[in-house]
């Protein structure tokens, strides 16, 4: 008799063949799309990553941070502060950009936390408010009124503005597939089963073993790592980077708040179910300004108060659908049969 | 001419989510008179104390107070209505004094003989300690506290969960040396009890539950240390 | 002399920022609850006082009258259809709700009064100072805002440890379930806290109004800094909050004074400063 651990199942294996089918679709799209369809697929992209790593954050490992647009900023900044001082290639600076972030989030979560829950989702706003003030008094980068990306700089990425835009673009896909590669890899293994023994019960994963600050603090640096990077191609597709842009709650953290919430939290599904909502609802409510952004903060309460689980969550629960094989079931092979061993009652 | 009774609990199943703590359980008491509910641990006494004071949610027809179906109200209509609960551990709240818990127990202002003067009275060591935190309180003073606090609601039925609880055998004593002076004032009693002995001098109907299910009922004169025994153990 | 002047300022505008933070205090010391939208809520109370004096003719200080219950309503309601449903072991839907809340209301109010800056007048007392001793100076307006800021703290204190109202935030706080079987109905005490809270609001909001410009967008500002008087301050304490909000008052007015780009950064770098050396604050009670 052997026990084996699976995660796939017959939805994730038509899931996973849909993923296929799409990747092979979109990274086509400069065959048969425009620059504006290549710009908002890249958008959409951006948040489906953002709002992946927020959700791995707050929905696997309980820290809701409402101040990750402190790393879409650094990200952004960095990227700009090496292309024009340094004059270095964007695209050789976006991993920079990820390593130089993932080194001053140590400190940082040596000091947010020593806050919990609600005091920490506010001390990391704090920090993304400190970091954005300093940004403003950086003035060879254009203090607080911002700066734009030299045209030399631009120019490096590729020498015609069509192959700038595809360049700009694959590397967008690839970011956004290699995000939600690691989260998959990431909650497939031993660190995935610890953070589903941390969500559930915190102190019952302490008394099993679990060093729950470690990996707490380590997936707040790989996402700050991670957000960074997405922060800096974000900016660099923009041309242009301002304090208030690069470090918006609005844009970097309340959006990717509710593409969350709306799409489903915990599940690596719902940011992706949630962005494509977002942007269809943008596209064509978009025109009513603050009316538009209004409807969003309603939408929101009323789906945490009355499906807190989100679109996919709801659809979970009626289906039990999942696209990513991730839900793990205990496979148990009984083929010694015939050797007379005893089997427990009720198992055949 | 038999006056309806004041509690009574009728064909109860309680759950903790899928868990069924009580089967088919009924029982009741009388205006006035004091009933033992004894078992071992585990068979659902103070799920019974809950499921009267409305922690537990109860279908609306399974309890009766006073003449109204009480299943299924809220915690606070329930107390409101005459019921109070002494919990299991006492449920002192930390944050208050010895005389703050007592006067949030009576913030219900219901009329009756119990105030902070007769409460004092019954126990004089409350009222030297009365602006002490009340948790910096000894066990037995502790109960006392929460006896007090219930009673100063002025309920017509009052729920006692376990009040021997981790308590010395003397401290035992001289709180249940307390009781006769309480149900003079014309309180009705449910005591839930491990401590069998106590209980039985206490009380004068006893019911003793196993497994979530009467075992066997009856006057506490009437009832035998064998009879007790087999209903308690199920031998 | 120019120091004593600048870290009085400090100290009368941290009155302002203790009644910021101590609505939000109240809050999560009776329910755990972090309301994202309470810098918003100060918010609209300026824009109900802006209301009230124009459509009645009356003073800002007059208008305290009118915004105080109007908030306070509003907070009770809030509370009670809204805010109880999210409360729970769960974190994210108060977290989440209240911040949808901030994105209403900052938006309802773009969208009623459009960004331009609005100011409330006082009228002479905005400009009258008066003489502490020699070359120290101090405006009545300040001086008065920051008394009413103790006589907040100080009242919410007699509240909450000499009334029956206090007793029952108290025992609601320590256990919901035993607090209901004194027959307190939780749903209404934790809307008697917001209601309370939204009151203090009011308070500031009006204070504010008068003191400055404001718009719809200043409201997560004030959030923040009441946060960190809260924080500076140390849970659990009003008192300890409102030393908070006077040290985040201070480090913002020395700040200021060196340089008037660097005054809100003063005020994160003070509470980073006490985080890191002293996370539990000055006069903490609890931990956080």
């Amino acid at each position: 008799m052997s026990v084996r651990v699976a995660f796939a199942s017959r939805s994730s294996r038509v899931g996973m063949a849909l993923c296929v089918v799409a990747l092979l679709a979109l990274a086509t799209a400069p065959l048969w799309g425009g620059r504006d369809d290549l710009q908002l697929l890249s958008q959409m992209y951006a948040y489906v990553a953002l709002a992946s790593l927020w959700n791995l954050l707050a929905g696997y490992a309980g820290l809701v941070s409402v101040g990750q647009q402190a790393y879409v900023g650094l990200g952004a900044y960095l990227l700009f502060a090496f292309a024009i001082l340094a004059g270095m290639s964007p695209l050789s600076t976006i991993p920079l950009a990820g390593i130089i972030a993932a080194v001053v989030a140590v400190p940082v979560a040596g000091l947010v936390f020593r806050l919990r829950g609600h005091y920490f989702a506010i001390g990391t706003w704090i920090v993304a408010e400190v970091f954005r003030l300093l940004a403003s008094q950086v003035s060879v980068l254009g203090g607080g009124s911002g700066t734009s990306l030299p045209a030399s700089v631009v120019i490096a990425i590729a020498s015609t503005r069509q192959m700038r835009d595809f360049v700009v673009y694959w590397i967008s896909l690839a970011l956004v597939v290699a995000v939600l590669a690691l989260i998959v890899l990431l909650l497939r293994s031993r660190y995935g089963l610890a953070l589903k023994a941390i969500r559930d019960s915190e102190l019952a994963a302490t008394c099993n073993g679990i060093d729950v600050i470690r990996i707490k603090i380590m997936l707040y640096i790989v996402t700050a790592s991670a957000t960074a990077m997405i922060g800096a191609l974000i900016f660099l597709q923009k041309l242009r980077v301002s304090p208030d842009a690069a470090f918006s709650v609005n844009d970097w953290t309340a959006f990717v708040i509710f593409i969350t919430v709306i799409g489903g939290i915990g599940r690596i599904e719902g940011p992706i179910i949630g962005t494509i909502v977002f942007f269809a609802l943008r596209q064509t409510l978009a025109d009513l300004g603050t009316i538009y952004l209004l409807m969003l903060g309603v939408v929101a309460i009323l789906v945490m108060l009355t499906a807190p689980k989100g679109i996919w969550g709801l659809i979970v629960e009626r289906f039990g659908w999942q696209v990513f094989p991730l839900e793990r079931r205990i496979i148990v092979d009984d083929r010694s049969a015939a050797s007379g061993k005893q089997h427990p009652p009720g198992h055949r | 001419m038999s006056k309806p009774p004041l509690l009574a609990v009728r064909h109860l199943d309680a759950f903790y989510g899928v868990f069924q703590a009580l089967f088919d359980l009924s029982m009741e008491v009388n205006a006035g008179e004091a009933v033992a509910v004894i078992g071992a641990n585990g068979v659902g006494k103070s799920t019974l104390l809950k499921s009267i004071a409305g922690l537990l949610r109860a279908p609306p027809e399974a309890i009766s107070f006073d003449g109204a179906a009480i299943g299924g109200m809220p915690v606070h209509a329930i107390a409101a209505r005459g019921i109070a609960l002494v919990p299991e551990g006492r449920g002192l709240f930390p944050s208050l004094s010895v005389e703050e818990n007592l006067l949030i127990g009576g913030q219900l202002n219901r009329l009756g003989p119990w105030n902070l003067r007769s409460i004092y009275q019954l126990f004089p060591v409350l009222a030297e300690r009365r602006h002490m935190p009340s948790t910096a309180l000894s066990g037995g003073q502790q109960q006392m506290v929460a006896i007090a606090r219930a009673l100063m609601s002025n309920p017509k039925l009052l729920l006692c969960d376990e009040i021997s609880l981790g308590l010395a055998p003397i401290v035992v004593r001289d709180i249940y040396a307390r009781l006769p002076a309480i149900l003079e004032e014309g309180v009705s009693l449910v005591l839930v009890e491990q401590d069998v002995v106590q209980a039985l001098k206490a009380t004068q109907r006893v019911y003793c539950l196993r497994e979530g299910r009467v075992a066997l009922a009856g006057a506490a004169k009437d009832l035998t240390r064998e009879m007790i025994a087999a209903a308690y153990f199920g031998v | 002399m120019d120091w004593i002047n600048v870290i009085l300022q400090g100290v009368l505008v941290g009155g302002l920022y203790a009644m910021f933070a101590a609505g939000l205090s109240l809050i999560f010391g009776v329910m755990r609850l972090v309301n994202i939208a309470h810098g918003d809520l100060i918010v609209l109370a300026a824009y109900v006082a802006l209301v009230t004096t124009e459509t009645l003719g009356i003073g800002p200080l007059a208008s305290l009258l009118i915004v105080v219950p109007l908030m306070a309503a509003i907070g009770y309601a809030l509370q009670r259809l809204v805010l109880n449903r999210t409360l729970g072991e769960d974190l994210l839907p108060p977290l989440l709700v209240t911040f949808g809340l901030s994105v209403i209301i900052q938006n309802g109010l773009l969208a009623l009064f459009t960004a331009d800056s609005r100011k409330l007048q006082a009228g002479n007392i905005e400009v009258a100072t008066i003489r502490l001793f020699e070359g120290v100076y101090v405006g009545v307006l300040p001086l008065l805002q920051f008394i009413v800021a103790v006589a907040v703290i100080a009242a919410l204190q007699f509240i909450f440890y000499r009334t029956a109202l206090g007793r029952a935030f108290r025992a609601t706080a320590d256990s919901q379930s035993d607090a209901q079987l004194m027959g307190l109905d939780n749903r209404h005490v934790f809307a008697l806290a917001m209601a309370l809270s939204l009151a203090v609001v009011a308070i500031a909001g009006v204070f504010l109004a008068i003191r400055a410009d404001f718009d719809p967008s200043i409201g997560p500002a004030r959030l923040l800094f009441g946060f960190e008087a809260v924080i500076i301050g140390g849970l659990g304490s009003l008192w300890g909050t409102f030393a908070g909000g006077l040290v985040l008052g201070v480090a913002q007015a020395i700040g200021a004074h060196i340089n008037p780009g660097w005054q809100i950064l003063a005020g994160h770098i003070a509470f980073v400063v006490i985080l890191a050396v002293r996370p539990e604050g000055l006069f903490p009670k609890v931990r956080p």
